[in-house]
């Protein structure tokens, strides 16, 4: 089920597949988001299914009073629609009770829901009105039809922007969501560089909403936000192309991207930027032995996979096999796709069986996959590197550069070092 | 709807998953939308598996739908056959395809395969896991088990019946249970499903009777056996000293064979280990069990009459199973709690006030949680209760295994000895845990130990329906300091309740007392 080649002028090999797809859906994605926005919650509205899902991608977490839970839609409720309404809200009217601290509900589409057409956009808007203003209610979809993993994120920050205030202010937006740590490292640059005002989206709280308007710039931090891109440039807002700040270079041209586009300086951008591209460099000088001339396979995944790619070639030295990504859009990638070295094959969308064929045929260095196909790799002895932890992980920005590397090398590392 | 947080159990197609990756030589086509493939990680992670469970999604999106989802189906099925050669193969649906109006045994069957193809009926919005294991078996055994026997039978010959993937303890269950028959010289024909292929269920006929070891995924197909091919069957788990016992002398009466010599045998270090002096401390200590069915059962039985141990509540999320847990739990003069929703167990819990809860992965989060000891005894499990030792639950070893499981997260006799006379000084202060339970203050969230059992006597007390306001007298809340923590919280509801009951508008010392006194009858 392999579509043909659509070769560019020069650059990257980018082909496309159909076919059996391992990756996970939408919904996933509520386990880091839940994090980030502390005073948000996630009610995902699906089966049992969904729930085990969640369950198994948030693995202990569920225990620490976690902000998500499912409403399991049951036989009676697939008997009629109105039925369905009043369910979903007495479940929320019980949720709410139990968790007064709660200012943002979001109802979360799956297959389920969206198959038997659950119109949650109209039950997030009556159950808005019913408890304005303490809480808001939004809804997104998580689905596996619509939605690819990381892809979920996208549909959540989509949802927030019509949510949004209006400024008519010149502003910086950083748009995806990124660990504490790496937001507020970026916050100090941005400073540094005289950038501002800056805001972060998502926000920490329900109540930090970035304002966005018409003098608004955007700069994308993660490479699947294809629909909360669109969804900002309908309210004016105007994106600054970069590559993502994977790496030291990465977050060089991120970085630069932004300076250019707020006009600072280059003298200042240098200084700015000098002491955190120098560690980085030190930091990574110490795994470019480990990955250099390494053969790397990328299974689709996460739509990171270009930007890693990009990496791994360029500062490690990695030599790329294929580089799979669930979807890829052009637009924003072009950035990092013109960095990638000519002839790089690029498949978009996947028939696994197909290419574990290839993955076994070309027998890599280095495997990134999702955790299903992990271990089925390692026992043919093809190390890998589990793509999930990825998302999990601080890696953007010069100071994690090292660590981003060291995610690559470990698995290197740790077959070299075992014995037995 | 059902708010869920926790589920104990996956959907049904997730039963089915785990039949067909315990077999080999058998695939399953699922018609399920993206991201279902998440299922995958439960063998590869969970188990360790090295290789993919042989299950093909047909990972339909949304462009898909309308009429191509059955083509997908279709395509997804010869290619399947067409890649993994399988002896015979099992279709269905998720619960999203469930919804879409294909028809995967009418679609498999338009392909004229030439192997069996089995179609699976598993509704996803009523029934789960286990069920969806019982039934893929059953339709597995119905569909492939072929006529009756004609010949003769080997007397002294049986089938394992209930192994698969994902099982708790199942690898290391049927090793100790293959021993027992063959130290009872009883041949095994077919072990089922767990490394069966089809051409092996083929074969289930030649045996003489069927050993069931878990009734919630092989009970159906072991009746139906005995149906229609006049085969009887064991369904006694082999659990604890005296589970193995019965189970040897129900397996020996059917093959006719002298139980004798393995009763006699060496069997488990338990008895003498329970009637060690060190175990006396082990006496009435009260246990919460909750679990599966056959698993629940089986920890109750060891746990009071193996240990000594009292039983102070009794649970299981098997609906299918409830009226063995409900009798079993009458035996021990309580009643059984039968839910899947794990704040009602969590309630249960902390209103039983257990010394030690025997549960799933859950009830050791919530067991953390409340500050209790724990151990594991069913599904659902986490990675490290796969593991990489001889582990058994089953058979005399099994007992051994569960001996050291139940004790270990309570102090040792001379620990807690020391705890309870000198709990002023600085070594043994009530701050400072069973040595069991690691780093047990970080487990309360770093807040003192005083303060999340006040928090676990305030639920209970707002469980109870007449709750009114109980003060306590300053020295009496200073005696009942003195009471060792692991009973204090015990104590305090007990003297709060004594008071309640009789409209006490204070509680003193001779209250406290009045209450133990009442208590320990």
């Amino acid at each position: 089920m392999t579509a043909l080649a659509s070769p560019l002028a020069c650059g990257p090999e980018i082909r496309h597949e159909r076919g059996q797809r391992a990756v996970f859906c939408g919904l996933t994605g509520i386990v880091w988001l839940h994090r980030k926005i502390q005073d948000a919650f996630f009610l995902v509205v699906g089966s049992r299914t969904c729930a085990h899902l969640i369950q198994s991608a948030a693995g202990v977490m569920i225990f620490a009073e976690p902000r998500f839970a499912t409403a399991i839609i049951e036989e009676r409720d697939l008997a009629g629609l109105a039925d369905a309404h009043e369910e979903l809200d007495r479940v929320v009217r019980r949720l709410l009770e139990r968790r007064p601290d709660i200012k943002l509900l979001f109802l979360v589409g799956s297959c389920p829901s969206e198959v038997i057409k659950l119109d949650l956009g109209r039950a997030a808007a009556r159950l808005s009105a019913d408890f304005a203003p303490d809480v808001r209610v939004l809804s997104y979809s998580g689905s596996g039809i619509e939605t690819t993993f990381t892809q979920g994120e996208d549909a959540c920050l989509a949802a927030l922007v019509p949510d949004l205030p209006r400024t008519d202010e010149a502003s910086l937006v950083v748009v995806g969501a990124l660990a504490d740590v790496v937001e507020d490292q970026f916050a100090r640059l941005f400073s540094d560089l005289g950038i501002g005002p800056v805001r972060f989206l998502p926000g920490r709280r329900a109540a930090d909403r970035a304002p966005v308007g018409p003098r608004t710039r955007y700069i994308l931090a993660q490479p699947f936000l294809t629909d909360t891109a669109r969804a900002l440039e309908g309210r004016g807002a105007t994106r600054i192309p970069a590559p993502f700040p994977l790496g030291a270079e990465g977050t060089s041209l991120w970085l630069a991207a932004a300076a250019r586009a707020f006009g600072v300086a280059p003298a200042r951008l240098a200084a700015a930027t000098e002491p955190g591209r120098a560690r980085a460099a030190r930091a990574l000088a110490a795994h470019r032995e480990r990955l250099s001339g390494r053969r790397v396979f990328f299974f689709p995944d996460s739509q990171l996979e270009v930007p890693l790619a990009r990496f791994l070639s360029r500062e490690m030295g990695a030599e790329l096999i294929e580089v799979g990504t669930p979807y890829l859009h052009r637009g924003h990638l072009a950035e990092d796709l013109a960095l990638l070295p000519d002839g790089t094959a690029v498949t978009e969308g996947q028939s696994l069986d197909d290419q574990l064929d290839r993955c076994r045929a070309a027998r890599p260095d280095l495997t990134v996959c999702g955790l299903g196909l992990a271990n089925p790799l390692e026992a043919e002895d093809l190390p890998t590197k589990w793509s999930i932890e990825l998302l999990f992980t601080p890696i953007q920005g010069y100071e994690q550069a090292g660590d981003l590397a060291g995610l690559f090398t470990r698995p290197l590392a740790r077959r070299a070092r075992l014995e037995a | 709807m059902q708010l869920t947080l926790w589920t104990y159990e996956g959907p049904p197609h997730i039963g089915a998953m785990r039949v067909a990756t315990a077999m080999r030589g058998l695939h399953y086509v699922l018609h399920a939308p993206q991201g279902d493939t998440y299922a995958d990680l439960l063998f590869t992670m969970i188990e360790r598996h090295g290789a993919r469970p042989p299950v093909t999604y047909t990972t339909f999106q949304a462009r898909d739908l309308g009429a191509d989802t059955a083509e997908i189906f279709k395509q997804a099925v010869s290619d399947a056959y067409e890649r993994f050669r399988p002896q015979a193969m099992i279709v269905g649906a998720s619960c999203t395809a469930e919804l879409l109006q294909d028809d995967p045994a009418g679609l498999a069957r338009a392909l004229g395969l030439p192997i069996p193809v089995i179609p699976l009926e598993l509704p996803a919005y009523q029934k789960k896991e286990n069920w969806g294991a019982s039934e893929t078996f059953y339709r597995l055994v119905r569909a492939l088990a072929g006529p009756p026997a004609t010949a003769p039978r080997v007397r002294a010959s049986c089938n394992i019946l209930g192994p698969t993937a994902l099982g708790f303890r199942h690898r290391d269950d049927l090793r100790e249970v293959r021993g027992l028959l063959g130290d009872l010289g009883i041949a095994v024909n077919v072990t089922a499903p767990l490394g069966a292929t089809p051409a092996d269920l083929g074969r289930l006929g030649e045996a003489a009777f069927n050993v069931v070891l878990y009734p919630e995924i092989a009970r159906s197909a072991a009746q139906w056996l005995e149906r229609t091919h006049a085969q009887p069957f064991v369904e006694t788990a082999p659990i604890g000293v005296r589970g193995t016992r019965a189970f040897v002398e129900a397996v020996a009466a059917l093959a006719g064979v002298n139980p004798a010599p393995v009763l006699d045998g060496e069997g488990s270090r338990l008895p003498w280990y329970a009637r060690s002096v060190d175990s006396t401390y082990l006496n009435g200590k009260r246990v919460f069990v909750f679990g599966d069915a056959t698993h629940a059962i089986a920890a109750a039985r060891v746990a009071t009459h193996e240990i000594g141990f009292t039983l102070v509540g009794l649970g299981t999320y098997s609906r299918e199973l409830a009226r063995e847990v409900r009798a079993e739990a009458a035996a021990h003069g309580i009643e059984a709690l039968v839910t899947d929703d794990y704040l009602a167990v969590e309630a249960a819990i902390a209103a039983a006030q257990p010394e030690l809860v025997l549960g799933t992965q859950m009830e050791r989060h919530v067991a953390k949680r409340l500050g209790i000891p724990c151990a594991v005894i069913s599904a659902p499990m986490h990675v490290q209760d796969v593991p990489a030792r001889h582990a058994p639950q089953m058979g005399f070893e099994g007992a051994n295994v569960l001996f050291d499981t139940f004790v270990h997260p309570l102090m040792m006799g001379l620990e807690e000895h020391l705890l309870a006379m000198f709990r002023d000084d600085p070594e043994f202060h009530d701050g400072v845990a069973p040595s069991h339970l690691g780093v047990a203050p970080s487990h309360l969230g770093g807040r003192p130990r005083e303060e999340a059992e006040a928090e676990a006597a305030t639920a209970v007390l707002a469980a109870a329906p007449a709750a009114g306001p109980v003060v306590w007298a300053i020295e009496a809340e200073r005696e009942l300091k003195k009471v060792p923590f692991f009973v204090r919280g015990k104590a305090r509801s007990n003297t709060e309740r004594y008071a309640r009951e009789r409209a006490l508008p204070l509680i003193t010392v001779e209250t406290l007392y009045d209450a133990k006194a009442h208590f320990s009858r």
